[in-house]
């Protein structure tokens, strides 16, 4: 079998799942005893081909083209296209990121392809992939194969393997190739600007050591200055999840989770969030994670070290008047 | 401007699930269903877009006879009209095979925007707007925060990761993935619940359409995720349990 691993960068930059991907793909093509390449897209991007090619793949395909150097659904697919053709590839990886949503299954799809999204691990059954994913926010999890005839494409979610695993190249470098692709501007309909960032970040959860984090179970803004009161008892920063920060309860620079922050503090407390996947992914690095849930069932508990199965009106007063009292005392 | 907005009926968030004896869905039966979430917010785009630009809403819905309920909480907050593909296996095809049959569905309707969530809440594939976009030839944005429409094309603010956004332009027509949390969903009033009773749902059945059903992927079966990480639960009253969890984040995980 041909892997083709697609890498992402933007204005030269790594985005880290990138790394993440290959090192599956890596992991893929030793159990299936394949040919594992590299490919990297945009413009001007010779120096990350050169990185790339340090790793442990056979070759690097450096994708470039002037009309790649900012991101447009059409330009990538286009040359994608092109280059997965030329290649005769027959599985190709990519990282699940915002970028890849917006683009690859157009990509499968011009080349009468599916693609099996946001992919957390994948099993070898006697020659026979499979890949595992959630379903139901996360609370099933489900077996899917491919169907038809090559080639296939499969996302994986952030963090669901890990970059530093992907391994170097055993002997120095593997070689680059330059693929020319066809681009006309008339075929690319998107108009890109500018990237902005809304407003400054006035605070970086990612070096908070400890974060208390509410999710909709919070039901109301004023019940806010609860967890405000216990993230200070405990010596934490407030956060949440993404549903209360759209609901203007909190500020968007103390979301976490796929579209906010990633972080992995030493103590990471889940109040009332039921812990859907686009939240889990930003927090489940955490090295000791509470969660308090009235629902049992509810997907957090999947990455708790410690649960509590409770009400969190009782609960956060309880722990803000233990915390002061041992404090006190 | 004439829009259409695809929405899916999707288990009610709290809908206690269990997994069909052939281990390949879930039992449909005597659970409660609802909009899925992320599509009530491509829906209320879609009405407030309409709102100042004029035309129409068409809701855009598949899957067995109990979406009815959904289309018609969707035409009673609005929405003008709705097409209803019938199928009782919806639940069985893959991203592309559903994208192609909604975009049958619509090839002889006129728009100059289809709207879709981010995501189902269900399958979670995240696809159907990319693919209609494919399928019909037309362009797309995804993940969006806000849409100006100008003079037949459109300016659009995208949310990309870690806090970054960027503005796009496309021509139109168009197809957009709506970023859930872009505005605040409106309730249907008793009015609009009224009005709803007289609006079209047009039914078509998925096979009429001659949509093959051939898979790009199959759903082997699905289960309850194994623990990646052991649990430990505390019990007792809010007063014994807060004591109980402090202990041990002090002596036991040391983390303060």
């Amino acid at each position: 079998m041909k892997i083709l691993a697609i890498t992402e960068q933007r204005e030269g930059k790594w985005n880290k799942a990138s790394f993440e991907t290959l090192a599956a793909a890596q992991q893929i093509a030793k159990d299936t005893n394949s040919t594992l390449t590299a490919a990297v897209i945009g413009d001007g991007i010779a120096a990350l081909a050169d990185e790339l090619a340090g790793k442990d793949v056979a070759e690097v395909l450096l994708i470039e083209h002037e009309l790649l150097g900012a991101y447009t659904p059409d330009g990538f697919s286009l040359a994608l296209a092109q280059a997965i053709s030329q290649g005769g590839f027959d599985l190709v990886l990519l990282p699940h990121t915002y970028q890849v949503r917006d683009f690859a299954p157009k990509l499968a799809a011009s080349l009468g392809k599916g693609m099996i999204g946001d992919c957390i691990a994948y099993r070898n059954e006697g020659g026979k992939l499979i890949f595992v994913r959630q379903m139901f926010q996360g609370k099933t999890v489900a077996d899917v194969s491919f169907a038809g005839a090559a080639p296939w494409f499969a996302t994986f979610q952030a963090g669901a393997f890990r970059a530093d695993l992907a391994a170097a190249h055993p002997s120095g470098k593997a070689p680059v190739k330059k693929i020319s692709v066809e681009l006309k501007p008339e075929q690319i309909r998107t108009k890109p600007m500018e990237l902005f960032r809304e407003a400054k970040q006035a605070v970086d959860l990612t070096q908070a050591p400890i974060i208390v984090a509410v999710g909709r179970g919070i039901k109301a803004p004023e019940n806010i200055a609860l967890a405000e009161k216990l993230a200070k008892a405990i010596g934490g920063e407030i956060a949440a999840s993404r549903p209360i920060c759209d609901e203007g309860w909190l500020p968007m620079e103390r979301q976490i989770g796929s579209s906010g922050q990633t972080v992995a503090p030493k103590l990471y407390l889940a109040l009332g969030i039921s812990g859907a996947i686009q939240h889990v992914v930003g927090m489940k690095g955490s090295r000791t994670i509470v969660a308090i849930n009235k629902d049992q069932n509810a997907p957090i508990f999947e990455v708790a070290d410690y649960g509590i199965v409770g009400d969190i009106f009782e609960l956060i007063p309880a722990l803000t008047e233990e915390l002061e009292k041992s404090k006190a005392g | 401007m004439n829009i259409i907005v695809c929405i899916k009926q999707v288990p009610a968030k709290d809908a206690p699930l269990v997994i069909s004896a052939d281990g390949t869905w879930i039992r449909e039966a005597d659970i409660g269903y609802e909009m899925n979430e992320p599509d009530s917010f491509a829906l209320e785009e879609a009405l407030r877009l309409k709102e100042k630009h004029g035309g129409e809403v068409v809701v855009l819905s598949m899957g067995p006879a109990r979406v009815t309920q959904t289309i018609k909480e969707a035409l009673a907050k609005g929405a003008d009209r709705a097409i209803h593909v019938t199928d009782d296996k919806f639940y069985a095809l893959d991203p592309l095979g559903s994208a192609r049959s909604l975009a049958a569905a619509i090839k002889d309707q006129k728009f100059d925007l289809i709207l879709t969530g981010l995501q189902s809440d269900d399958h979670g594939f995240g696809q159907t707007g990319v693919l209609l976009a494919e399928i019909l030839g037309l362009p797309h944005a995804t993940i969006i925060m806000q849409i100006d429409a100008v003079e037949g094309h459109l300016k659009l603010k995208r949310e990309l990761e870690a806090g970054w956004f960027q503005w796009v332009e496309l021509p139109m027509p168009a197809v957009l993935s709506i970023q859930s949390g872009i505005n605040k969903v409106r309730y249907a009033t008793l009015k609009g619940i009224m009005a709803a009773k007289k609006k079209e749902i047009a039914a078509v059945s998925r096979e009429s359409l001659g949509v093959s059903s051939e898979l790009t992927q199959k759903l082997e079966k699905i289960y309850v995720p194994q623990k990646t990480k052991k649990t430990e639960f505390i019990t007792g009253t809010a007063k014994e349990s807060a004591a109980k969890l402090i202990e041990k984040l002090k002596h036991d995980a040391r983390v303060i």
